[in-house]
């Protein structure tokens, strides 16, 4: 076991995989000589040269497009969204074109892509650059979804996704990328689209993913002060989905919480809900209750940013009042 | 079946003869998809014949070469069939069968064959661009020495994602060609009504491409044209070529084309690359009666493919969940399937 950060255990992944597979290439921007805008790419340009780091003008769709018909010529391009805001200029060839190839040729070929982009609150970065819009992927058949919330699992989930026969969206946290924990990369990891427990209580089941992971983990020790023990799940993939994993732990509670950090409206949180209502319905002693952003944008003011989305104190004191 | 790759044309069929073929098979099959439109047995509401097109279709499918990569428009028949696709594989997509290209899931506008470096038909205007990039990557990636080729309308020259595309190919050397099959018209608003700057081949070269512009007329301009770009395009020199035609009919089966004048579509009718290919080839050794006897082979070869397409049949409703992703992975859960899991408890 060894300390690493988040970012660093990303940039092994990649040199690892592009080592062994010389079809994989990483397209974006600013990738190469400047290392990526958060760093994950850093150097890599000096391993494998500019034509298997390219970076790209500022042309976010046809970075996407170009991925897309790269990967159906036989590369397993890695394509680079500086910030996950910037799919909506990218959504025509990541919604229309790279989920519904396979689809719409009848099964002739895939796109095994991998569109690796950030996004989330937590740097003061407004609006724009802050967003947690993983509905928009999850809501669009044909597209694998990975959001990763350990330095593990940004390595893991990555090697994994670049080995995906169809088109991976992996959406990292840019609050985690200095996320440092003791891993050993070497160690057996889970299956791809696993759910991880993180832990295991008698009283709730909290499921989530990304940064969310870490307050809820944090939520978990306040609660355990005033008694109230949780199961914390970790999503790890929103598309695949793993409910069996969530099932057999909400079977055996009773309770359940889902915490996202995308709005409520229409989220990722409100899909999990209605799911758990529908097939947990006999086991749930109360409403299963969503904890998500607040339907608003997101502002630079860190106050106003902060308390637009779920935090390990609102996550306890919403878990709490299901025992009041 | 005759293998479709076999049907390919090869760069010694490039005469004369054998460019009107290419066109009146063309012409021939769109005629017999408009009649599968108006018999209602075709899948698509949405049909878009490239009648008047035919010579863009030819001159520059003869002038790539086997391992050759392509995307099209909506508009798109007539070059696939040009690059060697089975007509009656693409009347059945059409019809929306188990038979077709993509088994009835793509139809007119989403047709494909790996096989014959078709990678896809768009009906996301500009949408199939941005693939030709990528093929070009990956190709200078593979040392393989295959071009890309991007088809489309004068409607997506007022898309953004061109110009990107257009940037990245000309920086990075591609071999790719970006073709504008300008048929005056983007659904109802013809290009005056859409840009100031219809000197098309013009805002390539503000990139550092080599942009051509070529009368869509003489099949034999369009394929010399052509062949000079898609050899510089094999060499790392990417091009644009404007291709200028008159799309016939309009936009769609439907429209009776309310923005144009009859007496504009009289003169553009007089504009067939079909009728000119024919009379050229009329004054040289061939006869009225060789090709006429010529035209109803193809007529023959074109009325088969209704037959095959009425006959064939639909996709099993269960091949719905199929191809969403790769085989092996999990199907998506039916609907149905869900509420009787819901509805089944206790």
């Amino acid at each position: 076991m060894a300390p690493m950060t988040y970012r660093d255990a990303l940039r092994q992944a990649l040199h690892d995989a592009m080592s062994e597979d010389d079809s994989i290439f990483i397209i974006g921007e600013e990738v190469g000589r400047y290392g990526g805008a958060y760093g994950v790419t850093k150097g890599l340009i000096d391993d494998f040269g500019e034509q298997r780091v390219i970076d790209t003008p500022i042309s976010e769709a046809a970075i996407v497009g170009a991925a897309v018909g790269a990967a159906m010529s036989g590369m397993r391009p890695v394509a680079e969204l500086m910030y996950v805001d910037f799919v909506g200029m990218t959504m025509d060839q990541l919604g229309n074109q790279a989920a519904k190839i396979r689809y719409m040729f009848g099964g002739q070929i895939g796109v095994p892509m991998v569109l690796r982009t950030q996004g989330g609150t937590g740097r003061s970065a407004g609006a724009q650059h802050s967003q947690s819009l993983e509905a928009y992927i999850m809501h669009t058949p044909g597209l694998r979804l990975v959001m990763p919330a350990t330095v593990a699992d940004a390595y893991h989930l990555l090697r994994q996704a670049l080995t995906q026969p169809d088109p991976v969206v992996f959406i990292e946290h840019k609050a985690l990328y200095t996320l440092k924990e003791d891993v050993d990369l070497a160690e057996e990891v889970a299956p791809w689209g696993q759910a991880a427990v993180r832990r295991r209580g008698d009283d709730v089941v909290i499921v989530t993913y990304s940064r969310q992971l870490h307050y809820t983990m944090q939520a978990a020790q306040i609660l355990d002060e005033s008694g109230i023990s949780a199961t914390v799940i970790d999503l790890r993939t929103l598309n695949p989905l793993d409910f069996d994993t969530l099932r057999v732990e909400i079977e055996k509670v009773g309770r359940v919480v889902v915490v996202s950090e995308g709005v409520m409206t229409a989220g990722v949180a409100a899909e999990l809900s209605a799911r758990i209502s529908e097939e947990c319905f006999d086991y749930l002693h109360d409403p299963v209750i969503r904890i998500a952003g607040e339907d608003i944008p997101i502002s630079v003011s860190q106050e106003l940013e902060a308390g637009s989305v779920p935090s390990a104190e609102s996550i306890a004191a919403t878990v709490g009042r299901l025992f009041e | 079946m005759k293998k479709t790759s076999d049907r390919i044309t090869e760069r010694s069929n490039v005469d004369t003869l054998g460019l009107y073929r290419e066109m009146r098979r063309i012409r021939t099959f769109e005629e017999r998809v408009g009649e599968l439109f108006v018999r209602g047995q075709s899948a698509g509401s949405m049909l878009h014949l490239s009648i008047g097109e035919e010579a863009a279709a030819v001159g520059v499918a003869t002038a790539m070469e086997k391992g050759d990569t392509f995307t099209t428009h909506h508009r798109g028949h007539g070059i696939f069939l040009a690059r060697g696709a089975e007509p009656n594989l693409m009347m059945a997509e059409i019809a929306g069968k188990q038979s077709g290209y993509c088994h009835g899931k793509g139809g007119s506008m989403h047709i494909a064959d790996m096989g014959l470096g078709h990678l896809g038909a768009n009906a996301i205007v500009g949408g199939g661009i941005p693939a030709v990039v990528g093929a070009g990557l990956a190709a200078r990636h593979k040392k393989n020495g295959a071009v890309s080729i991007a088809f489309f309308g004068d409607g997506a020259m007022q898309q953004g994602i061109l110009y990107e595309c257009m940037n990245m190919a000309a920086l990075w050397d591609l071999p790719v060609m970006f073709v504008c099959i300008n048929n005056q018209y983007g659904m109802g608003t013809r290009i005056d009504r859409a840009t100031k700057g219809t000197e098309l081949h013009l805002r390539a070269e503000a990139f550092g491409l080599q942009g051509r512009s070529v009368d869509g007329l003489d099949v034999t301009d369009v394929q010399a044209t052509a062949q000079d770009m898609v050899d510089d395009a094999r060499q790392g020199k990417p091009g644009f070529l404007a291709i200028s035609c008159f799309r016939f009919y309009g936009h769609a089966r439907k429209d009776k084309s309310p923005y144009r004048t009859e007496v504009e579509e009289a003169e553009g009718r007089q504009r067939d690359p079909v009728e000119f290919t024919r009379k050229q080839l009329l004054q040289s050794h061939e006869t009225e009666e060789s090709l006429s006897a010529l035209d109803k082979y193809i007529d023959v070869e074109m009325d088969a493919t209704i037959d095959f397409a009425v006959s064939s049949e639909a996709p099993p409703l269960t091949s719905m969940y199929k191809d969403v992703y790769a085989p092996g992975e999990p199907e998506p859960e039916p609907v149905n399937a869900r509420i009787d899991r819901v509805l089944a408890r206790s």
